[in-house]
């Protein structure tokens, strides 16, 4: 079936509103507006302000009434509209959410579900486009996943739910619009994915930058290099195993982060590689990051600040020696 | 300066243990001088260095066990001044007897090779030294692809650069006279299967008269004394050499798949060791010797590769093969070429025999010569057209 990633995040988020009266959906815009990207468009009407809920501009408040409604029994998906936003709400994410299973000596979990936009390429400006997922992929007690596939943001979603600890789930705004087959979209929230097998160099990517490493992919192989992408799925627990599998079988990797590379996924994911894969790399690994500036908001400097599929491709021939 | 690596003596000689220097610092040096002696699996040899210069610093104390490829010593040009410290960057390394790369070599200047972790794994593994190798990676670094193709290209050798006798594998392990009789075994089965497994060879052979021949030397022979007396093997070494000029293309080796012709021919003498095995070293270039240069030459060769002592160019640079079974009364030989030669030329018993002559049978002396060659340098045709020359210079031992 076909479908774009939003009607995907729409149908999960409905299926999950019909199946479990514990379930509701909390943020800015989520309910008479119908979300800030139209996830939620009729939901209001459907389930009524109890269970869609229009929170005031207070992340640090809604997100904390979040936290609090899933001690109490409730399974929340909270909305953030943006990851930028979310720092207002980083003391209710890492200082409670996060830590009260292990405070509390596993006596109160948190099953909260926090989906938020990330990412840029909207013209939205500094303040609406940074990714920050790696900000919570540091975090023990987060589960942190970012669907970059229709199928993920369908599957994804229920997947959260069910885990009994805090879920962030980043959704990034350039997907949103983006159409794909769907079929089995059942999925973990634990392993990483080869979206496209190759044996000469592995692309390690995750949300918004998939499409790119996949194009990047296409037009490498038309040039005699066989690349692999790695989807990582995951950012917290990353799945080291898999990221070691691809490199040992190709012995060359690009890392592909929207995120800025200071401090950055791509660091650690190159990190994990240098303890773990060293006698495996047959060159030296590169990263393709976001430039350090705060993402412009002009059409022809954003597009220059973020990782492009040429940026891509010159990465890996590098690499490659080619 | 000019760095003196150790060479391989051997067609999978991979390492060697020095046993002694025979020149010091501030010795003057020339080609085709022996200036150490190393201890491979088979035989202490003696290494001759193959360019002129002044001994510099000698890298390598006897009794260490070094890789084929490795710094030996350090020979300077005449008037060059000895570097103040090891460090101190020296000009490309000769890249002669470990191989010619095509573009700037690895390690050159003391620097430290960029090697690949990956590549770097791969050639311990090998046990390979990667000094001169070619790097293609970023930045010119050393990568698996390279480590690969160093390592086939050395399992290949180059001509004159890796012994191609019937009897070459050296072993990493240091080995005692009593264990070379199994390694030499090891040896020949290493370098036979890979004949056998990669050459497609075909045979010849042909029935040569030889009644001018003997009657020819047994005249000169009988104005001499024993110890200058020249024997038919010699007589037929020389002819061997004198119709591979005539046809060229069964002399030289075969690598990378291509035919590389040898200007001339070192014909590797099979010589049958008392402690059971065999050698192959080479009579260098036979077809200008006189029959008693190499009457001697020989001698001098089968008593040296008795007693564990040839050269390491001798067992390094054979173009071709001669095996002579005929003291042992076989009527002829199917021979296995050494790898990278391409051919390998068997003499059987001289024997009178029948043998029609003017439509008569008489009673001749007559020697079965065969060619086994390999079929993807050379046709049947070629094979017929060497034994018929060297039938002809058979029945002409005066103008040999």
């Amino acid at each position: 079936m076909r479908m774009s990633y939003r009607e995907a995040v729409r149908a999960a988020l409905h299926e999950a509103l019909v199946a479990d009266p514990r379930v509701f959906l909390m943020g800015e815009d989520v309910g008479r507006y119908g979300g800030s990207y139209a996830v939620s468009k009729g939901f209001y009407d459907e389930f009524g302000p109890e269970r869609i809920r229009d929170a005031p501009l207070s992340e640090l408040g809604f997100v904390g009434a979040g936290v609090g409604a899933a001690l109490g029994g409730l399974r929340p998906v909270v909305e953030v509209m943006t990851v930028n936003f979310s720092l207002l709400a980083l003391d209710q994410i890492v200082n409670m959410a996060a830590v009260y299973r292990h405070m509390s000596g596993g006596q109160f979990s948190v099953p909260v579900v926090i989906r938020m936009a990330t990412g840029a390429g909207r013209q939205l400006g500094a303040q609406h486009s940074h990714s920050l997922e790696n900000w919570y992929a540091h975090v023990p007690g987060l589960r942190v996943v970012a669907p970059a596939t229709v199928a993920d943001a369908r599957g994804m979603l229920p997947a959260a739910l069910a885990e009994p600890d805090p879920v962030v789930i980043f959704e990034h705004v350039g997907l949103y619009n983006v159409e794909e087959e769907v079929g089995d979209w059942a999925c973990d929230l634990t392993h990483a994915a080869v979206r496209r097998p190759g044996s000469d160099v592995s692309i390690v990517t995750y949300g918004g930058s998939l499409p790119k490493a996949l194009a990047a992919a296409a037009t490498l192989a038309s040039g005699g290099i066989d690349a692999e992408v790695l989807d990582l799925r995951v950012l917290r627990p990353l799945d080291r195993e898999a990221i070691a599998a691809s490199v040992r079988r190709t012995h060359r990797v690009v890392v592909v982060d929207e995120g800025w590379k200071t401090g950055s996924l791509a660091g650690e994911v190159v990190a994990g590689l240098a303890e773990e894969c060293l006698y495996d790399l047959d060159a030296a690994p590169r990263r393709v990051c976001s430039a350090e500036v705060p993402i412009p908001y002009a059409k022809h400097l954003e597009d220059a600040a973020l990782p492009s599929v040429d940026g891509i491709v010159a990465a890996v021939r590098e690499v490659c020696g080619a | 300066m000019r760095e003196f690596t150790l060479p391989s003596l051997g067609a999978d000689m991979d390492s060697g243990k020095l046993i002694e220097w025979l020149v010091k610092p501030g010795d003057v040096v020339h080609k085709g001088q022996v200036v150490a002696v190393v201890d491979t699996s088979k035989a202490a040899i003696d290494v001759e260095i193959w360019f002129d210069g002044i001994v510099g610093a000698l890298l390598t104390e006897p009794g260490e066990r070094i890789d084929v490829g490795t710094v030996m010593a350090t020979i300077l040009a005449p008037g060059e001044e000895m570097p103040a410290g090891p460090e101190e960057p020296v000009e490309e390394p000769v890249g002669e007897p470990v191989g010619e790369p095509t573009g700037e070599p690895s390690g050159a200047g003391g620097v430290r090779l960029r090697v690949s972790p990956a590549a770097r794994r791969r050639a311990a593994e090998l046990g390979l030294d990667l000094t001169g190798v070619l790097g293609t990676g970023p930045g010119g670094a050393i990568t698996l692809a390279d480590v690969d193709a160093a390592g086939a290209a050395r399992a290949a050798p180059e001509p004159g650069t890796a012994a191609p006798t019937a009897s070459e594998v050296e072993r990493l392990e240091a080995a005692s006279p009593a264990e070379r009789p199994a390694l030499m075994r090891q040896a020949i089965a290493a370098a036979m299967s890979r004949s056998k497994r990669e050459i497609p060879h075909y045979y010849l052979a042909e029935t040569i008269p030889l009644a001018r021949a003997v009657a020819w030397l047994t005249e000169r022979n009988a104005a001499r004394p024993i110890t200058e007396r020249v024997l038919m093997a010699v007589v037929q070494l020389k002819a061997v050499a004198r119709a591979l000029a005539e046809v060229p293309g069964l002399n030289g080796f075969f690598l990378d798949g291509t035919f590389r012709p040898a200007p001339v021919a070192h014909v590797g003498v099979a010589i049958a060791l008392k402690q059971a095995g065999l050698v192959a070293p080479a009579l260098h270039d036979v077809a200008a010797k006189d029959l008693d240069t190499l009457m001697r030459e020989l001698t001098d060769l089968v008593a040296r590769a008795r007693s564990w002592t040839l050269r390491s160019s001798e067992l390094s640079d054979a173009t071709i093969t001669v095996t002579n079974l005929g003291e042992e009364g076989v009527e002829t030989v199917f021979g296995i070429i050494t790898p990278p030669q391409v051919a390998v030329v068997g003499f059987g018993r001289l024997a009178v025999r029948p043998f029609v002559v003017d439509g008569a049978v008489a009673a001749v002396p007559t020697v079965t010569a065969s060619l086994a060659a390999d079929h993807r340098v050379t046709d049947g045709h070629t094979g017929a057209l060497f034994l018929a020359a060297l039938h002809d210079w058979l029945q002409r031992p005066d103008e040999l």
